[in-house]
């Protein structure tokens, strides 16, 4: 009896010392533990004192939110009302108004669809998966462009502002990702005229600046191209973008091809199985678990690569942005806008980094 | 001539599929070096031979030469009436019939025991899903691990999982059974399950080519025991004799290292 008195008595020796647990021992062990360890933090702490305070003065407490015009800016702090005024056309672009629920209607329905695939008790992920990766795409491409059950044109110039954004990036990532596995797997082929173009292939694009190979699909391609025929400027840009990334891709997915023991080769071989479902079923379900953080920093780096795509002619998101702050009525109010921009960026960074820690998470408690 | 001389005769092959395992005059290099020197050998239905060696002498690459893990530079090698050529199919046929377990069990780690099991019978026999589960669980069972089936390779022990291995050979029903090594990689409180699975699998009259250190395996099961050095088959005889009157230097050198322990 005494023992169990012992034990829950909360004043018994039984228990750490009060200095190391709660608020006061995680600050010592975590943040005071050593000299090093306490200037850093006073350091640390001494950046955030500076940065934070001040800018959060400029962009909430002292910001200008209501209004429809600069007259409404009273200068003191950031002007949001110029975002609040632009902001539809940050999004959309040059897209007809009318015409803008196709661009919503798409996206809704990826949102909706995309929910089942984080259900772990959702039984049909494969058929969801093949409808956003085939179904999808070819269901957004009539929305957008239109011209179909009554639905008018809407040429790809008019596209703009976040949504284009989304849609080369989309493209890319969806593209590029079956393209690198392609390119890596003929790297590593035994056979020597596909490696070579294969290696050929990818040194070439990893080689160039993305900035040339966009402005040589805008400017150079259709010299080459016969009088008279025309390709589609957003097309270009798209090509190049997926290539340009399945370059990167190929050897993310090459470094996971690497890690997997030669003995996984030869035990999917001895049963018989046939080089494309050996791949398919045994060697690249490991090979990409590895490199998942490398395949989601290429396409982190892809979604921000898209704002290139400005230099020739197409008005992304970033794009917009410019076009606004040359507006004459708003002049100056550029630091809102790449406040604003940088925000947007981040959240879609941050959600796809998320999303790959969860990826990795989900499949080390699969297999330990 | 007699059963017992044809076995040792030096003839090329005929197809007419009287042996299961025929090698000709089986030659290999690694880049420079000689592995496999002058193989000759027939193996019989059902026979169970028994490979042994100092290590570098070519005993694994024997035995993967004959479901083309390696390929072999001269000579012909003939499984069960067909010829390993490089045509696939041909490669494809006999790897359908030639199971092989592995040193390192080589298991899928991404799939649990039973998926590890269903995977070739579904994509190379074409067996609907839950057939192949039930034959998945059919296997398990003959290996004594059923309640296994769910786990990941890397959940279960080393004699379990070489259990699985072996279990996922049979799936594919082979003719033959190829064993690399099977019990160097595991712990010695797990030699035995391994073992016991694999003379079970003798008594039911698999042809087996079996490479390894375990004496008394080879003693209980083996019809022949080979002996390997430097590349070439050094001697082959029944284990009573190649136990108590070896006739190579070699293999008498290399039995007393191996069974004074």
């Amino acid at each position: 009896m005494s023992q169990y008195n012992l034990i829950d008595n909360p004043n018994s020796s039984n228990r750490p010392p009060v200095i190391n647990v709660g608020i006061i021992g995680w600050l010592r062990h975590n943040l005071f533990s050593s000299w090093t360890n306490t200037v850093l933090t006073v350091v640390a702490a001494g950046i955030i004192y500076s940065l934070f305070p001040p800018l959060f003065q400029w962009a909430i407490l002292d910001a200008d939110w209501s209004g429809v015009s600069r007259e409404s800016c009273t200068g003191k702090g950031a002007c949001w009302v110029f975002i609040k005024t632009w902001f539809w056309h940050l999004i959309f672009g040059l897209y007809p108004v009318d015409e803008r629920w196709r661009v919503v209607l798409a996206f809704g329905i990826l949102i909706v669809a995309s929910i089942p695939l984080f259900i772990p008790w959702f039984k049909y992920k494969a058929l969801v998966g093949v409808f956003l990766l085939i179904g999808f795409p070819v269901l957004a491409y009539f929305l957008f462009v239109g011209d179909i059950l009554g639905m008018p044109l809407v040429e790809t110039p008019l596209w703009g502002g976040l949504f284009l954004t989304l849609v080369i990036a989309g493209c890319g990532i969806v593209l590029s990702l079956p393209l690198g596995i392609l390119l890596a797997l003929a790297r590593r082929s035994s056979m020597p005229v596909l490696r070579g173009l294969s290696v050929a292939f990818i040194e070439l694009w990893r080689g160039v600046p993305l900035i040339t190979v966009l402005f040589m699909a805008s400017v150079m391609f259709p010299l080459f191209l016969p009088e008279g025929v025309n390709f589609d400027k957003l097309l270009r840009a798209l090509i190049a973008v997926t290539l340009f990334s399945a370059a990167y891709m190929a050897e993310v997915v090459r470094g996971g091809l690497q890690a997997i023991p030669r003995g996984q080769y030869e035990a999917a071989q001895s049963v018989g199985l046939s080089y494309w479902r050996m791949m398919t079923f045994v060697i690249l379900p490991q090979a990409l678990k590895h490199v998942i953080p490398g395949i989601v920093n290429s396409f982190i780096a892809l979604f921000k690569d898209t704002t290139l795509v400005a230099i020739i002619g197409l008005f992304d998101f970033l794009g917009m942005l410019q076009v606004a702050r040359s507006d004459p009525d708003w002049l100056g109010f550029a630091p809102e806008g790449y406040v604003f921009g940088g925000l947007v960026f981040w959240i879609f960074c941050f959600g796809m980094s998320r999303y790959s820690q969860y990826l990795e998470k989900e499949f080390r408690t699969e297999s330990q | 001539m007699s059963l017992e001389n044809d076995r040792y005769s030096i003839s090329p092959p005929d197809l007419e599929q009287r042996w299961m395992i025929e090698m000709y005059d089986v030659h290999k290099w690694f880049v420079d070096f000689h592995v496999l020197k002058h193989i000759n050998l027939k193996v019989d239905r059902g026979e169970r031979i028994v490979i042994c060696g100092p290590s570098g002498s070519g005993k694994s690459t024997l035995i993967r030469c004959i479901n083309r893990l390696e390929e072999h530079q001269r000579g012909r090698i003939v499984v069960d009436g067909t010829e390993l050529t490089n045509d696939l199919k041909n490669v494809d046929a006999i790897r359908r019939e030639v199971g092989i377990v592995f040193q390192q069990f080589n298991l899928f780690p991404h799939l649990t025991a039973v998926e590890n099991l269903m995977l070739a019978p579904i994509w190379v026999l074409k067996m609907p899903k839950a057939e192949a589960r039930d034959l998945a669980m059919k296997y398990l069972e003959r290996v004594r691990i059923p309640e296994q089936a769910d786990k990941y390779p890397g959940q279960l022990s080393g004699g379990q999982q070489q259990r699985v291995a072996i279990a996922r050979s049979l799936c594919m029903s082979p003719k033959i059974m190829l064993f690399d090594e099977p019990t160097s990689a595991l712990d010695p409180e797990m030699i035995k399950e391994v073992l016991d699975v694999m003379v079970g699998l003798a008594d039911e009259g698999m042809t087996m080519l079996c490479v390894t250190h375990e004496m008394g395996f080879a003693r209980t099961v083996a019809d022949r025991m080979m002996f390997m050095d430097g590349g070439e088959i050094i001697e082959i005889a029944e284990p009573k004799t190649f136990f108590s009157s070896p006739k190579n230097e070699r293999t008498q050198l290399f039995l007393s290292q191996v069974l004074e322990h």
